[in-house]
């Protein structure tokens, strides 16, 4: 086992240490995509691991997602961990067929589990355009069978990350690439592991309840802090798994403060708060004093001129509308 | 071939700058897009991957309003909202540049398709990377072209790279026009450095693909000078492989054989260079000039 380095460390590094943890406390768990050895991956999630475990734990692929994916459940069958890097993860949809059928249902059919992750870089904010910035995490979030995890900080992108490669079902790990040098911490002692399942609460307040994830979190909690000074005092919830998501910790907030938002940074419809709003309209009800608000980018792709990317994602200025329109309810 | 080489180092230098975002250029591989274009006819139709401005260029695109769309300013080709890696022009007859790589072998048939239900006797040509040639989308779409007699000039642009991995990790051939007899058609591999090599064997393949109404699978084999993307350091980049292609820059290569045979002089050399520096400069002062698009456009064209 490797130290978790002392001092701060970028969520890319905590990716990084959790794969090179895993490796070197597991040996089925083996490392396939494109350009992640020799080069160490697009965004460099997997520099160094080539030359400390080799190429038959490394495994550059040619460009081929769909065969990717499928090798990855196919060796998972036979005992072994892979985890899959999607360069970026809208290519994803290129795979959409090994993981929605095969990698989801597999388990159903057969009763044997597929242990695969399949992770990489999502989200918008960098100016990449409509192929390279999306966050797919709905298309997958209501395939059963499926978990689909996103997280915020260094220690969850560890932790997690971490628990998806021990996990028995195929997990979906989604990794904003705009948190990969910003969200920065200290990892703790020991494995770290954060249970796939659970949320968060990253900051208590009683008025009114914030649903979201991924990099849209430090979005609320700069939010919160904002409302904080005119006296409304937000709960910030990061779900930081999507698929099942963790109703219970929803659900307790919401009781308390009894008004929500949710915020998320895909696009609007089906979006996975629309979810978490059906819970809320489900469960919820007699306990709310106002109606749940999203808060979403619009139903649109996420466009390419940057003032357009600006006007596309939600920001602080249609945050604090919107929270403190429901705070005065 | 000038005019692409200047456009895209510009655009480099631009990137450096803080004056635009980062994005695939073509250098090296000038020839290969000169020379096939230059084997259509107008009307014919093309589609092209993310490494697209020489095709676009050779197409006879407006460099300034493709720096346009590679800065996301309204006069753009998608009016700023594709960007860079993205441009479609229909005006050019470039129905697509796909940045997922293999997209545009996934539409080509469809394309080709429309031209034979409309009994016409244009062509598609389809512009691919060999990371592509890897991709399960090739052999659908060169079956399928192939099955459906669809006339497809299926063009590989070899360029020994497929983002960071080099070309000999993904396959164990060096040829991809070889895969061609596995489908039934045509296949041909020509040095994609050499303009006028590339120009006469594209002339040749689009002609049997007008006359046959089949696809036709024409391999560059080029090489991509500068990295994958801007920025790109080139660290994982051979030395001496690098070398040995830089001493055949397909742009220095044909000035010295026309100095030689005496169609150019070095003085008409320096003139060409001189016009295309006076047109970029135009181009990229127009981009920069150019407005943002405005924000209604962000919802606009979701739906027709
Ligand atoms: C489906 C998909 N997978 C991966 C990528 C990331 N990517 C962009 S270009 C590229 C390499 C493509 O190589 P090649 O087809 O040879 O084209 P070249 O860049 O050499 O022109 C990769 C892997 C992508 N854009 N789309
Ligand atoms: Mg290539």
């Amino acid at each position: 086992m490797i130290a978790a380095p002392s001092g701060e460390v970028t969520l890319l590094d905590a990716v990084r240490i959790a794969l090179a943890e895993e490796m070197e406390r597991d040996g089925r768990v083996v490392l396939m995509g494109e350009d992640i050895g020799v080069y160490g991956g697009a965004f460099k999630a997997s520099a160094g691991l080539l030359e400390r475990f080799g190429p038959k734990r490394v495994i550059d692929t040619p460009v081929v997602e769909e065969a990717i994916v499928g090798a990855a459940i196919g060796a998972s069958l036979r005992g072994l961990r892979p985890v899959v890097e999607m360069q970026f993860f809208d290519f994803a949809s290129r795979a959409f067929d090994m993981i929605t059928n095969f990698a989801a249902k597999h388990r159903y059919r057969t009763g044997l589990g597929v242990p695969i992750v399949v992770r990489g870089p999502s989200g918008g904010g960098v100016q990449a355009g409509p192929f390279h910035s999306q966050s797919p995490e709905g298309y997958f979030a209501r395939t059963p069978g499926l978990a689909v995890v996103v997280p915020s900080t260094a220690q969850d992108a560890r932790g997690l990350l971490k628990a998806a490669i021990r996990d028995d079902d195929p997990v979906l790990f989604l990794e904003h690439k705009l948190l990969y040098r910003r969200a920065k911490g200290t990892l703790p002692e020991g494995d770290g592991i954060v249970p796939i399942g659970k949320a968060a609460v990253r900051r208590e307040g009683r008025d009114l309840t914030i649903v979201t994830w991924g990099a849209m979190v430090p979005l609320a909690l700069d939010g919160a802090a904002e409302l904080a000074r005119e006296g409304v005092e937000a709960e910030v919830i990061d779900l930081r798994t999507l698929l099942p998501m963790d109703e219970g910790t929803v659900l307790e907030s919401v009781r308390k403060t009894s008004k929500a938002l949710v915020l998320h940074e895909e696009s609007r419809t089906l979006g996975v708060g629309a979810e978490a709003a059906a819970l809320l309209a489900e469960k919820a009800f007699e306990w709310l004093d106002a109606p749940v608000v999203r808060v979403t980018a619009p139903d649109t792709p996420v466009p390419f001129a940057p003032a357009l990317e600006a006007a596309y994602l939600p920001g602080p200025a249609t945050l604090l509308a919107a929270a403190r329109k429901l705070a005065a309810y | 071939m000038q005019l692409i080489r200047s456009f895209e180092e510009r655009s480099a230098a631009s990137f450096a700058e803080g004056r635009s975002p980062g994005t695939c250029t073509c250098v090296g591989q000038e020839a290969s897009a000169v020379g096939v274009v230059a084997a259509l006819r107008e009307d014919d139709l093309i589609l092209t991957n993310h490494r697209s401005a020489g095709h676009l260029l050779a197409r006879g695109a407006d460099p300034g309003r493709l720096m346009a769309e590679v800065m996301g300013r309204a006069t753009g080709y998608c009016g700023g909202k594709s960007g860079t890696l993205h441009v479609s022009a229909k005006e050019l007859g470039v129905i697509l540049t796909s940045t997922i790589v293999g997209g545009e072998l996934s539409l080509a048939p469809g394309v080709a398709l429309s031209v034979s239900m409309k009994g016409g006797d244009e062509i598609v040509t389809c512009f691919f990377g060999d990371g592509a040639a890897c991709e399960g989308i090739f052999h659908e779409a060169l079956n399928l072209a192939a099955v459906w007699k669809l006339p497809v000039l299926f063009v590989c642009e070899n360029n020994e790279w497929q983002a960071f991995v080099h070309r000999r990790e993904t396959m164990l051939t060096d040829d991809i026009a070889s895969r061609a007899s596995a489908y039934g058609i045509e296949g041909r591999t020509v040095d994609g450095n050499d303009v006028e090599a590339v120009l006469a064997a594209a002339t040749e393949a689009a002609a049997k693909v007008r006359a046959t109404r089949m696809p036709f699978l024409l391999e560059t084999k080029t090489y991509r000078l500068r990295g994958h993307f801007e920025p790109d350091d080139q660290g994982y980049v051979d030395k001496a492989e690098l070398a040995s292609w830089k001493a055949r820059d397909p742009i220095a290569a044909l000035r010295a054989s026309l100095l030689e045979s005496g169609a150019l002089t070095a003085g008409g050399a320096a003139a060409i260079e001189r016009r295309v520096a006076e047109r970029l400069d135009a181009a990229f002062t127009f981009a920069a000039d150019s407005p943002w698009p405005s924000l209604d456009e962000l919802t606009t064209h979701v739906y027709a």
